[in-house]
C-alpha cells in the first residue's frame, strides 16, 4: 500500500460541476472540483451538509435527480463517464464502481428478499440465472458476517436490523469485485458499536479485494482512523486535500481548522454535593404492549425500561448514553410523566407519582423537553412567534398580547436569534436555527429542569458546537438542570458532569463523567467508548 | 391466511347487518311511499295495497319480518315490477352488469396504469401534460355526456357500432358502454399511477437499483412498478364494486338490461324492497372486494403479510 502515491489514479475527476435547475434559477452544487482516486487507497471526502460531497459522486455515477446536470470530466481507467450513455454507464456501475448509502433502512427494495436483490446484480453483470447465483450470494453473505446465511438469504429487508441491512448492501457492493467502492455516509444512521463493526468489515474487505474506497462523511473521527487521504469540501469547492495525518496536524485552510476544532470540547463542573434534588425517578419501569391485534389474546409486553433509578440535582447535567433500543429516550419521557410507567417520581419536594394529566399541568412549565428532530417538532403552519408563545397561553394566561410579544423577543434573543424571527415560519430556518427555536420554546416558560433528547444529533458538527455552547450558557445563567440524552459520546462528555450508561433498559454503569470515560468498569461501556474513539484495527 | 379470511368474513356479518338496518329505516323515513302516485289512488284501494304488502303493520314488525325473510334469501316482492321478486330482478340483471363492468374495469385498470406510467416516466414533458389533461377531462365530463357523444360519433355518424342494447352479447355491443363506464375510472387510475410512480422512482432503493447498473426496464417494471401498485390496489376494491354492480346512467343510455338502474328507480319510486336488495348487493360486493384486495396487498407487500 506504500506505493499508492506513485500509481496512476483509477478515477480521475477534473473540473467537475453539478448544477440543479430549480424554479428560483440554477443552483450550482459542485463548482468545478478535481480529485484522484488511486488503486486500493481510502480517500475521504469531508464536508458539512450542502458541501456537494455526495452530489459529486452522484454526478459521476449518473444518479442525479432529474433536474440535475453534470459537466466536466471523470475518467475511470481512461474511460470518460460524464455524458456516457446509460447502457455503457451500466457496464461500470455495480460492477467496477459500486456504492453503499447512508440509509440502510430504505436503500433495499422492501418487496423482494435480500438474496434475490444481490443475485439480480450478479445476474445482470455476469449472466446466468438467479439459481446459479445463489451459492455466490451465500458466500457473500457469509463474507459480510450475516449469521445463518442459508436462512437469511430469503429474508426481507424489514426483517433485518439497520446494521445487517448495511452488511447486505456491502455484500451487494462486493458481488462483482469492484475497483472502487463509494461509501456515502455508510455508518451515520447506525449505533457506534455497529458503526465500528461496519468500518472494520469495510477495512478487512478492502485488503482482501484490493479495492479503493471513497468515503463520504462529515465525521472527522472516522476520517482520522480510516482514510489515507482527505479531500475537504465546502460549498461545492475543494478547500484542501492531502494526506490524513498532515491535514489533521497542520490544516492549511481556515475552514479545515474550524472543522477540526468543532469537535466538542470543554467540561461541565459538577454542582455541590448538597445541591437539592429537582427531579427524581425511583425504580422506573416502562412496559410496552406489543400489539396482539384484533381478536388475538396473546398480547406480549416489552420492558423498555427495567427498574432504573435516577436523581437530577439542581444545576446538574446527567448524560444518558446508550444505543438505539437501550430505553434512554423512554426513560426521559417517563421522568416527565409523559408516558405510562411504574415507579416513584418526585419533582422538587412534590410527589408526582400519582398525578394525572390535569395534576401535572401546573408543573409542566418547570419541566420542559427539547427533541432531536428540529424539522418534525415545529409545526410548519405556525409562525415562530406563535410556536414559542403557545405555552404561555396555558401557564400564564393573564399575559397581554404585548407582554407575550415581549417575552418572545427576550426568548429569541436569549437563544441568539434575531427577534424578527418571530414573524417567520420554521421552513425559513436552517436545522441549527430551528433547534434554537425549539430551545426558545422551552426557555420562555423559565423551566427548572429540561430533558434534552438528542438535541444535536441531526446537526452538523460546527452547528452542534454552537448549540452546545448555547445550552451550557443558558444553564449557567439560569441555574438549569439537564437530562441530556444522546448516543454521541463526545457531546455527552462535553455537556454532562454525571453519566448513566444504559443497555437493554437497564443501567450498566453510572458515575461522574471523568470516571466513566477515563476508567470505565463495565465491559459494555468499554466497548462503547472504544468504538467511538478508536475506530481502526 | 385461512384464519385471516375467516376472521374477515365473520366481521362482515355485523357490517352487513348495520348497513341493512340503517338503509331500512332511512328509506322509511323518506317522505312518500311506493303507491303515492301523481293521481292519488282511492283510499280503499290504497288500504288494500298496504295490507297486501304488510305496510300497515308497525315499523318494528316490518323490520323483523324483513330481516328474518332476508336471512332465508327472500328479499320480498318488488312494489313497482309487480310480477317479480327482488331476487329475480337482481338475478336476471346482474350477469349483464357484471360482464360489462368486468370489461370496463379491465380497460380502466390496464389503460390507466399504462397512461399513468408513461406520464410519470416523462414527468413534466409535453406528453405528460397532454395525457394528464385528457385524464382530467375524463374525470370531469360526466358519462351522461360521454355516452351520447360516443353514440353520436360511432353509432350514428360513422355507423361502426350499434347504438345500444345487448344484442347477442358480442363485443360490438359492449364497446361503447364499456368506454363510457371505464373512462372516469381510467382517469382516476392514471392520476393515481402517475403520482405513486413518481414517488416510487424517487425512493432510495430505486437509486440503489440504478447505482448497480440495472437496465431502465427492470428498474421501472421490477422495482418501481410493484411498489407503485399498492395505492392502485387499494382503489381497486371500491372501483370494482361500483363497476360490477352496474351504472344507472350508462345502462339507461345504452339500454343494457342490468341492475344499475334498479337502485335509482327503486329510490325514486320508494320501492323499498328493491332498494334494500340493491344495497345488500352493493354491500356484499364492497366487502368481498375489500377482502380480496387485502389478500392481494399481502401478496404484493411482504411487510403486511397476514399470518
Amino acid at each position: 500500500m506504500e506505493n499508492t502515491k506513485t500509481m496512476e489514479p483509477i478515477l480521475a475527476v477534473r473540473d467537475l460541476k453539478v448544477s440543479f435547475t430549480t424554479p428560483d434559477g440554477d443552483v450550482n452544487a459542485v463548482k468545478g472540483i478535481s480529485l484522484d482516486v488511486r488503486p486500493g487507497e481510502t480517500l475521504a471526502v469531508v464536508g458539512e451538509s450542502g458541501s456537494g460531497k455526495s452530489q459529486t459522486m452522484m454526478g459521476i455515477m449518473g444518479l442525479l435527480a432529474s433536474n440535475g446536470r453534470v459537466t466536466g470530466s471523470a475518467r475511470y481507467r481512461g474511460q470518460e463517464m460524464v455524458g456516457l450513455p446509460p447502457k455503457a454507464l451500466n457496464e461500470i456501475r455495480g460492477a467496477k464502481i459500486t456504492m453503499i448509502f447512508q440509509e440502510p433502512m430504505t436503500s433495499l427494495d422492501p418487496l423482494y428478499p435480500i438474496g434475490k436483490q444481490i443475485a439480480e446484480v450478479i445476474v445482470h453483470h455476469r449472466g446466468g440465472s438467479q439459481r446459479e447465483a445463489r451459492p455466490r450470494v451465500l458466500e457473500l453473505l457469509k463474507l459480510v458476517g450475516i449469521p445463518d446465511p442459508e436462512r437469511r438469504i430469503d429474508s426481507y429487508p424489514h426483517e433485518m436490523s439497520g446494521g445487517q441491512r448495511q452488511r447486505v448492501m456491502i455484500a451487494m457492493a462486493l458481488a462483482n469485485e469492484p475497483d472502487i467502492l463509494i461509501a456515502d455516509e455508510p455508518t451515520t444512521a447506525l449505533d457506534v458499536t455497529i458503526q465500528a463493526q461496519i468500518l472494520k468489515l469495510l477495512r478487512d474487505l478492502q485488503k482482501r479485494f484490493d479495492m479503493a474506497i471513497v468515503l463520504i462523511t462529515h465525521d472527522l473521527g472516522i476520517v482520522r482512523h480510516f482514510a489515507e487521504r482527505v479531500v475537504v469540501m465546502r460549498r461545492g469547492e475543494v478547500v484542501e486535500q492531502g494526506a490524513t495525518a498532515e491535514i489533521f496536524e497542520n490544516p492549511k485552510a481556515d475552514y479545515t481548522r474550524m472543522l477540526i476544532e468543532a469537535e466538542p470540547h470543554g467540561r461541565k463542573v459538577a454542582p455541590a454535593d448538597n445541591a437539592p434534588i429537582i427531579l427524581e425517578g425511583r425504580n422506573v419501569v416502562v412496559d410496552y404492549k406489543i400489539d396482539g391485534g384484533f381478536l388475538k389474546k396473546r398480547a406480549n409486553t416489552f420492558r423498555a425500561v427495567d427498574n432504573v433509578s435516577i436523581s437530577l440535582h439542581e444545576g446538574q447535567t446527567i448524560g444518558i448514553v446508550g444505543e438505539s433500543g437501550s430505553g434512554k429516550s423512554t426513560l426521559g419521557r417517563a421522568l416527565l410523566r409523559l408516558i405510562a410507567s411504574k415507579g416513584a417520581y418526585r419533582f422538587g419536594k412534590t410527589d408526582i407519582s400519582e398525578l394525572d394529566r390535569a395534576g401535572m399541568r401546573p408543573l409542566r412549565r418547570s419541566m420542559q423537553v427539547v427533541f432531536q428532530d428540529p424539522y418534525g417538532s415545529l409545526s410548519p403552519r405556525q409562525t415562530v412567534g406563535e410556536i414559542i408563545t403557545e405555552g404561555l397561553y396555558v401557564h400564564e394566561p393573564q399575559l397581554s398580547r404585548a407582554e407575550r410579544d415581549k417575552r418572545a423577543i427576550e426568548a429569541l434573543k436569549e437563544v441568539g436569534l434575531d427577534p424578527s424571527a418571530r414573524n417567520r415560519y420554521p421552513h425559513e430556518f436552517s436545522g441549527g436555527q430551528r433547534q434554537r427555536i425549539a430551545i426558545a420554546r422551552a426557555m420562555i416558560l423559565k423551566p427548572q429542569a429540561v430533558i434534552l433528547d438528542e438535541p444535536t444529533s441531526a446537526l452538523d458538527r460546527s452547528v452542534q458546537g454552537q448549540v452546545i455552547e448555547l445550552l451550557r450558557d443558558l444553564q449557567s445563567r439560569h441555574g438549569l438542570s439537564y437530562v441530556f440524552i444522546s448516543h454521541d459520546l463526545s457531546v455527552v462528555r462535553a455537556m454532562s458532569d454525571y453519566v448513566v450508561v444504559m443497555k437493554d433498559g437497564r443501567i450498566v454503569e453510572e458515575g461522574p463523567t471523568d470516571a466513566i470515560f477515563n476508567a470505565p468498569k463495565a465491559d459494555y461501556t468499554r466497548t462503547l467508548i472504544g468504538a467511538a474513539y478508536n475506530i481502526g484495527p | 391466511m385461512l384464519a385471516f379470511v375467516l376472521r374477515r368474513l365473520a366481521s362482515a356479518v355485523p357490517t352487513l347487518f348495520i348497513v341493512v338496518t340503517i338503509s331500512f329505516f332511512l328509506m322509511r323515513f323518506a317522505p312518500g311511499g311506493p303507491f303515492n302516485l301523481e293521481r292519488p289512488l282511492p283510499p280503499a284501494t290504497m288500504e288494500n295495497l298496504m295490507r297486501a304488502y304488510q305496510l300497515d303493520q308497525p315499523l318494528w314488525r316490518q323490520y323483523l319480518t324483513y330481516m328474518s325473510n332476508a336471512l332465508t334469501g327472500d328479499f320480498g316482492p318488488s312494489y313497482i315490477y309487480k310480477d317479480n321478486s327482488v331476487a329475480e330482478l337482481i338475478g336476471k340483471g346482474l350477469p349483464y352488469s357484471m360482464e360489462l363492468g368486468f370489461y370496463a374495469l379491465l380497460l380502466a385498470l390496464v389503460g390507466g396504469v399504462i397512461v399513468g406510467t408513461i406520464a410519470a416516466l416523462r414527468q413534466n414533458s409535453a406528453l405528460d401534460f397532454a395525457v394528464m389533461s385528457v385524464a382530467t377531462v375524463g374525470v370531469t365530463v360526466p358519462n351522461f355526456v360521454v355516452g351520447p357523444v360516443l353514440t353520436l360519433i360511432f353509432a350514428i355518424t360513422l355507423a361502426w357500432l350499434p347504438a345500444g342494447g345487448w344484442g347477442d352479447g358480442s363485443l360490438r355491443f359492449l364497446i361503447l358502454p364499456m368506454i363510457a363506464l371505464a373512462l372516469p375510472q381510467l382517469a382516476v387510475f392514471a392520476r393515481l399511477t402517475r403520482g405513486s410512480m413518481i414517488e416510487a422512482l424517487r425512493t432510495d432503493h430505486i437509486r440503489t437499483a440504478r447505482a448497480y447498473g440495472l437496465p431502465a426496464k427492470s428498474v421501472v417494471v421490477v422495482h418501481a412498478m410493484r411498489g407503485a401498485m399498492l395505492p392502485i390496489v387499494s382503489y381497486l376494491a371500491p372501483c370494482a364494486a361500483a363497476l360490477l354492480t352496474g351504472s344507472a346512467v350508462v345502462e339507461t343510455i345504452f339500454t343494457i338490461p342490468g341492475v344499475g338502474r334498479y337502485f335509482v328507480l327503486g329510490a325514486i319510486n320508494r320501492d323499498y324492497t328493491l332498494v334494500m336488495g340493491t344495497v345488500v348487493l352493493i354491500a356484499i360486493f364492497v366487502i368481498v372486494f375489500n377482502l380480496l384486495v387485502d389478500i392481494l396487498y399481502g401478496l404484493l407487500d411482504p411487510r403486511v403479510r397476514h399470518d
